[in-house]
């Protein structure tokens, strides 16, 4: 007998007590927990966002589409970064403004290679306000994973107030299993030693996000 | 288990050991009064935390009670994403598996995701004796690693180590390991981290294996999650070209939205964080990004022998966050090492007992490990009783009697060392079945009670070295009511 035969047959002899008229998946789990916590409108749940990542130490930024440009211009050279790697989708208008060298992500380009880039700008699949949480699926405009983990520097830019959701049960209905995730809430950090806090470790040690909003948002 | 523990001492004399370690004492005890206060506010944040839990219970309940069709589902979803899923019963098959996977790929060293359960079956051990160099790149695990020393927490397994001895041994032991640790290094916590960034940078780059866990398994859709907070788990995931995850069967969720439960209450319950940094998540293998070729490993390992146990199943719920150490007041003092277990505190002494089985003296004196306050079955997410399954695992400890190993029905005979205790109770049964006897016993007691020892003779004497004997009363309760209400109840 192979293994795979073997556990599933002890997990059936194991559970030899559970009748065969046990509550199905349905009825088993009760949901009455909430879809999200407070009942806020939409520029509350943006300035929630906000005011979340920053608590996590993301160095948050608010502004118009047209003044995307120039912000992520200022973003980079503030930074002192000479070089940012570009997913294949982003709009081009967004680094417009930027004196930078642009690197692409290209299947062939080594980690190594990446570890040479100084930043990053990616856009996002959505945001989730009551925990500071970016998510990233792999889309065009944010590209592979890696490219958002070897340098050691972060932008992201969020949509406001589209992609934003509430909470984690809304971002879950709106998120594609099947696409890799990833998660992001803060820098990376710590809290191994003594459980003090410390921001970077092996992720980008530095986190902006970009809140934008079409023209006529406040 | 893990042959790293082997020979380890009962858990009294372990922690009798530990509890005159000052230093130990006192970095527990900041370190596990921090997180309680943090974990207290980051869960009276969230309104709904009682509904949270009990939906987590459930899920986790329903899935186990259904366990064989969910490993089947799982099988499938993962095989569709295109990953190869394999099965082992026990610690050895799941090193030979992973051993044999890592020589396919004919590389002799991998990085690691912190994981439970590839500590559990001793795999680095393992790898290592194949010539395979693992390493661990958690912080805490490194810390753990570079001072050949062994994980005293699940969440934070270096938690017994203080600043000072982290810069010593990064000092005395990165050189061995690669990239020594630079010039001048200090004990503040971020020049520490910013020397464990440097060390183990150079393994990802270069990086071709991948070992992790996983922290959720999704039958219906075959997705791992990883839960993590510095990003190495990122980089294992990621950016070697073959990833290899070592789950236990008890880890899966049915359906995608079930991940809504627990990414709210894990991170909150553990790190006492709104979210930790970093989740990832991902369903077999994505062309062009990530490792392209994924393999899962599902082990058993005893915990099939745990389902079966009616009382004792609700422990394989357990989703590793932690929270009942940092409460647990025989943790705090005792520490992780004592506990002879990669699962230490109050959920490894339900745990290691039920996984190993009761016959060694470590596991058979884990169920004696706690003062069932309770604390710990009060911050569970999932609601394990555990003081419920101590007093459980206590009966079968002293009593014997029915339990399943490697799959089998076996009769546990009582434990030794428990006969004095066995014979007081009989003994006590006895006399509260003939009141004659307990009438005459409690009179004699009472009489005679200004001569009585402080300390118990002969067996007893261990129980009473470490507390006072109550003090006998200078009239039995009955016959005091006798006396003063007549055998009467007044309140009628």
């Amino acid at each position: 007998m192979n293994s795979r035969e073997l556990i599933l047959g002890r997990v059936r002899r194991a559970l030899a007590d559970v009748p065969r008229d046990d509550p199905p998946y349905d009825q088993a789990v009760d949901r009455d927990y909430l879809r999200e916590h407070g009942n806020l409108g939409v520029e509350e749940t943006v300035g929630l966002l906000a005011e979340n990542l920053a608590d996590y130490r993301a160095i948050v930024h608010r502004c118009t589409d047209d003044e995307l440009p120039a912000l992520l211009a200022g973003i980079l050279s503030a930074h002192g970064s000479a070089s940012v790697v570009v997913p294949p989708g982003l709009p081009p208008a967004w680094l417009s403004a930027a004196d930078i060298t642009r690197v692409e992500d290209r299947a062939e380009s080594t980690a190594y290679d990446l570890d040479e880039v100084d930043s990053v700008v990616t856009a996002c699949a959505l945001a989730i306000a009551e925990t500071g949480t970016i998510v990233l699926d792999g889309g065009l405009d944010q590209g592979r994973r890696r490219i958002t983990l070897v340098p050691d520097h972060h932008i992201c830019v969020v949509r406001v107030p589209d992609q934003v959701v509430s909470s984690v049960p809304q971002a879950f209905e709106r998120l594609d299993p099947a696409r890799a995730l990833t998660w992001i809430s803060g820098p990376s950090a710590t809290s191994d030693i003594e459980l003090d806090r410390v921001e970077g470790v092996h992720g980008p040690r530095t986190l902006e996000v970009v809140l934008v909003s079409g023209a006529g948002l406040a | 288990m893990s042959g790293t523990y082997l020979g380890m001492p009962a858990f009294p004399k372990a922690a009798h050991e530990a509890v005159g370690n000052q230093t130990l004492r006192a970095n527990l005890r900041h370190a596990t009064h921090t997180i309680r206060g943090k974990r207290a506010k980051a869960v009276a944040e969230v309104s709904d935390w009682a509904e949270l839990r009990e939906a987590g219970k459930r899920i986790k309940d329903h899935t186990l009670r259904h366990l064989d069709r969910y490993l089947v589902q799982l099988e499938e979803s993962v095989t569709a994403a295109g990953g190869v899923v394999h099965w082992a019963a026990d610690a050895d098959e799941a090193n030979r598996i992973v051993i044999d996977l890592v020589r396919m790929t004919g590389e002799s060293e991998v990085v690691k995701v912190k994981s439970m359960a590839t500590q559990e079956i001793g795999l680095n051990e393992a790898l290592e004796a194949e010539g395979i160099h693992a390493y661990e790149t958690d912080l805490a695990e490194l810390i753990v690693q570079l001072g050949k020393d062994r994980p005293s927490h699940i969440l934070v397994p270096a938690i017994h180590r203080n600043r000072g001895e982290i810069r010593d041994i990064f000092r005395r032991e990165m050189s061995e390991w690669g990239r020594p640790a630079p010039e001048g290094l200090t004990d503040t916590p971020a020049e520490l981290a910013e020397a464990a960034r440097l060390h183990l940078r150079e393994k990802f780059l270069r990086a071709k294996v991948g070992v992790s866990g996983a922290n959720f398994m999704v039958a219906e859709t075959g997705t791992l999650v990883v839960v993590e907070s510095e990003g190495n788990g990122r980089m294992c995931l990621t950016l070697p070209e073959t990833l290899i995850s070592v789950v236990g069967i008890e880890k899966i969720v049915p359906t995608w939205q079930d991940l809504e439960v627990f990414l709210q209450t894990l991170p909150r319950s553990s790190t006492a964080e709104r979210m930790n940094p970093y989740t990832s998540t991902w369903t077999g293998t994505t062309d062009g990004d990530g490792p392209q070729t994924f393999h899962l490993v599902l082990i058993d390992n005893g915990r099939t022998d745990t389902l079966a146990d009616e009382v004792g199943r609700q422990a394989l719920r357990c989703i590793r966050c932690s929270a009942c150490l940092n409460v647990c007041p025989v943790y705090e003092r005792a520490g992780g090492h004592a506990y002879g277990s990669v699962y230490p505190g109050p959920i490894g002494a339900i745990l290691s007992p039920q996984l190993r089985g009761t016959e060694s003296e470590i596991d058979a004196s884990l169920p004696y490990a706690s003062s069932l306050c309770g604390a710990c079955y009060e911050v569970c997410p999932v609601a394990i009783d555990i003081p419920e399954v101590l007093v459980h695992l206590r009966e079968r400890v002293v009593q014997g009697g029915p339990a399943t190993r490697e799959g089998t029905k076996v009769v546990l005979k009582p434990a030794k060392g428990h006969a004095a205790e066995r014979a007081a109770m009989r003994a006590a049964r006895w006399a509260f079945s003939h009141p004659g006897a307990l009438r005459t016993g409690q009179r004699l007691a009472s009489r005679t009670r200004r001569f009585h020892p402080r300390t118990l003779p002969g067996p007893g004497r261990a129980w009473s070295d470490t507390r006072d004997l109550p003090a006998v009363p200078a009239e039995p309760f009955r016959d005091w009511w006798q006396r003063t209400h007549g055998g009467k109840d007044t309140t009628k």
